[in-house]
């Protein structure tokens, strides 16, 4: 099943570059609509849209596949949100853009940009494991 | 016409997300707990999402350009800088807070999860944070 949902991920992707020439980076499609002239921010918005109506139809067909299965307190939820933002707009990309396309297309930002998030990641897990912090 | 494409693809790349089973933190989580009980899944589902991006963009790059627009959009710099890995280095953090990364997210938040719902309004606000602050630059 992880395969086959990483088949479709790299699919969908493919086929946006295909179509719209556009690389499926959700940081950079979702951060770039404040700027983007009427015509670029249509497809911009339409793609955020079809990723939450897929949302709504995975929470109608396959219901636990969706769920918020970890406890974290609301400032954490949060600051996390924050940090991703932030993040994402300052490294120029995420998991979709650099770690899916960019890795795909040998680029060296993206490779660099992925091993560092990934990095970080799990030293942020370690810590909060090492510190017991109830969040 | 473009906007349908991109709400399609969007739609399909939101199933792909949901059939891995990324939209649940714990398969992230379980990811980066790499000293811990670790789950491999998410290393499974990039792989065949690269795999399968790689094989298809490297085709498709060899067109002229996409199928309705003028020319491809794929970003060209080549440099590794600062802002990139400091960048990298905060969105891994955050991701590593919660498991959540925008995509998934959106998901979530499409699907109603309520904690999804904050982290995009937070995510939305720390984007907006970064416009402002780099703002005439």
């Amino acid at each position: 099943m992880a395969l086959i949902g990483g088949t479709l991920i790299g699919a969908s992707a493919a086929a946006l570059l295909l179509v719209l020439g556009k690389v499926a980076g959700i940081s950079g499609i979702a951060g770039a609509i404040p700027h983007a002239d009427t015509g670029d921010r249509a497809w911009r918005i339409a793609f955020i849209a079809g990723l939450a109506s897929g949302g709504m139809l995975l929470r109608v067909l396959v219901p636990n596949a969706v769920q918020f299965d970890v406890e974290r307190s609301v400032a954490t939820v949060v600051a996390a949100g924050l940090l991703v933002g932030y993040g994402t707009r300052l490294g120029s990309g995420c998991t979709s853009g650099h770690g899916l396309c960019g890795v795909a297309r040998a680029s060296r930002r993206s490779i660099v940009a992925t091993a560092t998030f990934i990095a970080t990641g799990m030293v942020t897990v370690l810590a909060m494991r090492l510190l017991q912090v109830l969040v | 016409m473009k906007a349908s494409v991109a709400f399609f693809t969007g739609l399909a790349f939101a199933l792909g997300l949901g059939l891995g089973g990324v939209t649940r933190p714990s398969v992230v989580l379980g990811f980066l707990d790499v000293t811990g009980h670790w789950d491999p899944t998410l290393a499974f589902v990039m792989a065949a999402a690269v795999g399968t991006y790689a094989v298809l963009q490297w085709r498709i790059m060899r067109r002229a350009r996409p199928l309705l627009e003028p020319r491809f959009g794929v970003p060209s710099r080549i440099g590794v800088d600062m802002p990139l890995i400091g960048g990298a280095a905060l969105f891994g953090i955050g991701w590593g807070l919660v498991g959540f990364c925008p995509g998934p997210a959106i998901v979530a938040f499409g699907a109603a999860v309520p904690e999804a719902l904050l982290f995009v309004v937070a995510m939305g606000a720390g984007m907006l944070l970064f416009d402002w602050r780099t703002k005439g630059r």
